[in-house]
């Protein structure tokens, strides 16, 4: 699937997030990515960010790939 | 006589039910008990007497007007009407009196004097109340003569003896497509005219000239039916004692003499109707009056827009091909289930498990779609299942389930009649919903207020006797900043109800939401140069919804199809929260769904995260329970969205769909993206009626059953539960819920169901909120509103009544982020996109019935300030470009749209709206932004190269190569 979609999908997620209250934002970031994506397009987001490609992705979706 | 199958109190009371206290009388001796306010025409028919009567019925208020129903009532004076009479305690009615009796004869004498007397031959023989209330009365002689001076006094004959033209006649009008309207058989009761206003509310007929003068006139001078306001509902055809407004499908098929009762496949509104048929012909459609969502009203689509069913594009036959640039192979049902078959488990072998997947349908059953999406979780061993409910209403089903703990309305269609404040944001109910917006534009003539939020000025802001109260304007794409200025204002100036919050949410989260919204950048002030709404406007509307009584909020795909769509629904939500406008008649948050099973098929766990239920695949608990009930294991990761497979498709990841009754190529947005996806398959099943778009990329066709042909349920938008009930045998020989068995035990699965009551019985033993419900409790009850379960055995018409499904509601953050989508020098305009009354969705139905005299092309709406700066008039061909793609189509120049805003629709595939729409999609959902798109507009000669390219390309897709011998 094309990288460029899948972290234009998890910034929007990672916006919506970053708004809400509390302190775990990218825990309800990385919940949401779980209950919602199917695991290829996480695993294919997770390896975008890993290789190196991270400079576009939100800082929380950074942050929430570890817990998923 | 007829011969009902289901057999129903269909009886005319003669004047609508009330409510009141008891009130006791006697009629012709019999005691009867009825609510005060009830007409003596009424009481008399609860007793079982009719009286006789012309000008009432009871869809509309009594009249008065036709003299026939007269009584004697101790102690009055004369022979008062009993449709005009309310009861009175202690009353003593006779309906029978001499005196009445000659009343009623002479009455009936007059009518006849001037009505053809050509019963054998006419339409309405044997179901002319005319003809039944002179034999009630017992006619046997007209005495009245024209005199020798007038020989023409009378309506009906054309010519008298000598050739000499009536200047009374006039003649049939047969402009509108379904029905015929014949002065001649007109006795004026003005039945038609009241249901066209109290019934439908769009006041287009009235009743022209005085005493012999007097005719039913649709429209002004000069309008025929066709070229007046008339929506071609039906209520008024309905209404008619006679035939003078008359089904043309009567006239030529003669009178039905049976019926089934069963729910319409357009939209979500789910009307009740009965299919009256002479053997397995369908004669009409006829809204029945025990339906509880439509309470015996109908519109255009659902009751007449039917002949889709026998069309000759119909396919009946299953067809394959190997590649999609062959034509198309008729075989047989084996052939093609094992050419299917064996496709997906090949593609299965070469690139997994979870390269295949499913698409439901919103216009199947529940059982149906249960089935399809059992087929790909239990058969494939996947969770890549979606509905079209992706693209609609995905966003409504984790909004609400977020703030309220599940996905549904709150209310149930009646409750509009208790509303006092009533809130339609991004919804068009007079052509969306029609029959809804008939309760709710009479609710209004009853004086309750609207607000409309919409970037249209949608016919509800000022059409006849009803009027908003306040039309926010909003610019498309600024949902959130509206609705959260709205909660501002409702905040900030302390219009809200503690009491509810404090009881029914969580008072700290409450605390966190108003120190939210109380931010200055969230006040009407500030959000106005984003919106585009006048601040003032804004905070009327506000105060009007927060302290006008009880606010029922009723909204659209205007909400859900934006990059914020979920976010919008939250904000809905707590709107209703804050103010304390949930779980009570009257209120509530209420989606108007776009299909008739969204609602359904969402439940029936179509969507790849959740089985059926909204329960969440990787609950470990709700997985044990279909993996009992399927002796299969279920993958606890969630599939893929329609979006989600067509990106895998084109990746070269997801190889083989099975899609059924969806276009998607049509419905979807960003269509080359989506051919591209289909293209890059190697096994398309698409199971339809017609050669839709997307089966251009088919390799397989499983010709489909519409919903006369088959058994089974459709939930409607309040969540009821309604039967459809198969009219007459499936043309294509199965109906759909068979087709999907077939492929299911051709792919090895062990499926063996019956009846579609056997997949209900599956679906209440592994559903809470569908536990009680049975095939056996539908026919008992008619309809029931999910849950239906042990603490509600008959259904719950309203929600979230002592406490919400999720515990404590849930007030919502909701930030306003503004989506990618802009515009910008080379696209300064916003393309925002709905649908008309006449014309469902893609049209692959509507667009194969008469309704296209109304609609036959998709047209742009443009403001006169952008058509000028562009040099474009009434009726130009413009081109209509997005940085996705461009098309080509007429304009119309109209103010209902703001400048900066064009809007068009998307039911005609030469138009195809969608190659202008966008990927972007909601964040939670990926429900995508089809209504908000960049564009440009500019004069253009015709068609554009990608119009004629598709053309072509469709047509080839579509042959098929003769039968071999």
């Amino acid at each position: 699937m094309s990288p460029e979609k899948l972290v234009r999908m998890a910034n929007q997620i990672a916006t919506f997030f970053a708004s809400q209250p509390g302190t775990d934002q990218a825990e309800r970031v990385a919940a949401h990515l779980k209950d919602f994506w199917g695991p290829e397009m996480r695993s294919e987001l997770k390896s975008y960010v890993a290789a190196g490609h991270g400079g576009d992705v939100d800082e929380l979706v950074v942050r929430a790939l570890p817990l998923i | 006589m007829r011969d009902f199958v289901i057999p129903t109190d269909d009886r005319d009371m003669g004047t609508p039910a009330k409510v009141g206290a008891p009130v006791t009388l006697s009629i012709d001796g019999i005691e009867v008990t009825v609510p005060e306010g009830t007409s003596v025409m009424r009481a008399a028919a609860e007793a079982g007497i009719q009286v006789p009567k012309l000008c009432a019925t009871d869809s509309v208020e009594a009249f008065g007007s036709c003299r026939l129903c007269v009584v004697e009532i101790e102690g009055r004076r004369g022979t008062p009407a009993s449709c005009t009479t309310p009861v009175a305690e202690g009353m003593v009615v006779h309906t029978q009196a001499e005196k009445v009796k000659k009343v009623r004869k002479g009455v009936m004498e007059l009518y006849i004097s001037d009505h053809p007397l050509d019963c054998l031959t006419c339409a309405a023989n044997g179901d002319c109340e005319l003809q039944d209330m002179a034999g009630v009365v017992g006619l046997r002689d007209v005495r009245y003569e024209a005199p020798p001076e007038a020989p023409l006094a009378n309506h009906f004959a054309a010519r008298d003896t000598s050739g000499e033209a009536n200047p009374e006649w006039l003649p049939k009008d047969t402009s509108n497509p379904y029905f015929t309207y014949d002065p001649s058989k007109c006795i004026v009761c003005s039945r038609c005219v009241r249901a066209c206003e109290e019934v439908q509310g769009t006041f287009a007929l009235t009743i022209e000239g005085r005493g012999f003068d007097s005719r039913v006139s649709a429209g002004g001078p000069g309008d025929d039916f066709l070229s007046s306001d008339c929506v071609s509902c039906g209520a008024c055809v309905q209404a008619c004692p006679t035939a003078t407004l008359q089904e043309k499908s009567v006239i030529e098929l003669g009178t039905p003499t049976r019926s089934v009762v069963t729910t319409c496949a357009y939209c979500g509104v789910g009307c009740s109707f009965k299919a009256e048929l002479n053997g397995d012909e369908l004669v009409r459609m006829v809204p029945y009056k025990h339906g509880k969502a439509n309470r015996g009203h109908s519109c255009v689509k659902g009751r007449f827009a039917w002949g889709y069913a026998n069309h000759a594009e119909r396919i009946l036959n299953p067809m394959i091909r190997e590649t999609i640039d062959e034509p198309w192979r008729e075989v047989s049902w084996e052939e093609a289930l094992s050419f299917a078959a064996g496709r997906l488990k090949r593609i299965q072998e070469r690139h997994g498990r979870k390269s295949v997947g499913v698409i439901t349908s919103s216009r199947c059953t529940n059982e149906e779609t249960y089935l399809v999406q059992k087929l790909t979780r239990a058969v494939f061993g996947n969770n890549n299942t979606d509905t079209c409910a992706r693209v609609c209403h995905s966003p409504t089903g984790y909004g609400l389930g977020q703030t309220f703990g599940t996905s549904a309305g709150t209310q149930d269609f009646d409750s509009v009649m208790a509303a006092d404040v009533v809130v339609v944001i991004g919804a068009n109910p007079t052509d969306g919903h029609p029959v809804f917006a008939s309760r709710l534009k009479k609710r209004l003539r009853e004086g309750a207020k609207l607000i409309v939020i919409d970037p249209r000025r949608i016919d509800l802001v000022k059409s006849a006797h009803v009027e908003a109260a306040h039309h926010l304007p909003l610019r498309p794409g600024t949902n959130v900043a509206v609705v959260t200025a709205l909660a501002h204002v409702i905040v900030t100036e302390k219009l809200y109800d503690e009491a509810f919050i404090r009881d029914r949410c969580d008072w700290d989260e409450f605390e966190e939401y108003a120190e939210f919204v109380s931010d200055l950048r969230h006040s009407p002030e500030m959000t106005e140069m984003q919106t585009g709404v006048p601040a003032e406007e804004l905070r009327a509307a506000a105060r009007l919804y927060a302290t006008g009584g009880n606010g029922a909020i009723y909204y659209g795909l205007g909400v859900t199809e934006h990059s914020q769509g979920s976010t919008t629904v939250m904000g809905i939500a707590n709107l209703a929260m804050l103010t304390g406008n949930i779980g009570r008649d009257g209120v509530g948050v209420n989606p108007l769904r776009g299909q008739n099973n969204v609602q359904g098929s969402c439940d029936m766990g179509s969507f790849p995260h959740e089985l059926p239920g909204y329960r969440h695949v990787k609950n470990a608990d709700v997985r044990a329970i279909f993996e009992n009930a399927w002796g299969v294991e279920i993958d606890p990761e969630p599939g893929l969205r329609i979006p989600n497979m067509l990106d895998a498709a084109v990746a070269g990841q997801f190889k083989g769909l099975y899609c059924q009754g969806e276009d998607i190529l049509q419905s979807d947005p960003d269509t080359k993206h989506v051919a591209a996806g289909l293209a890059a398959m190697e096994c398309v099943i698409v199971h339809d009626l017609f050669l839709n778009e997307t089966a251009n990329y088919a390799h397989v066709f499983l010709p489909g059953s519409t919903f006369l042909e088959k058994d089974g349920t459709f939930t409607n938008a309040e969540r009821r539960i309604n039967r459809v009930r198969k009219v007459m045998a499936p043309r294509n020989g199965y109906a759909d819920w068979e087709i999907t068995q077939m492929l299911a035990r051709a792919m090895g699965a062990d499926w063996h169901y019956t009846h579609p009551a056997q997949i209900m019985e599956e679906i209440a033993a592994t559903t809470p909120s569908f536990a009680g419900v049975t095939y056996d409790l539908l026919e008992d009850v008619g309809s029931v509103q999910w849950p239906c379960n042990e603490a509600t055995p008959e259904g719950s018409p309203i929600m979230h009544v002592d406490g919400f499904v999720r515990g404590k509601g849930r007030l919502m953050i909701t930030e306003y982020v503004a989506t990618d989508e802009r515009t910008g020098p080379r696209f300064p305009l916003l393309l925002t996109t709905g649908r008309i009354l006449s014309q469902y969705n893609v049209g692959a139905q509507t667009r194969r019935t008469a309704n296209t005299v109304w609609h036959q092309e998709d047209v742009l709406e443009v403001h006169p300030h952008d058509a000028e700066l562009r040099g474009i008039k009434e009726g130009d061909w413009v081109r209509l470009a997005s940085r996705s793609g461009e098309t080509a189509l007429r304009a119309t120049l109209t103010d209902r749209v703001s400048p900066g805003v064009v809007y068009t629709t998307f039911h005609h595939p030469g138009t195809q709206a969608n190659v202008i729409t966008t990927d972007y999609s909601d964040w939670a959902t990926n429900c995508p932004e089809y209504k908000v798109t960049a564009v440009q507009v500019s004069l253009s000669n015709g068609p554009t190269d990608w119009q004629k390219d598709y053309a072509a390309q469709a047509e080839r897709a579509r042959r098929v190569l003769p039968a071999a011998e």
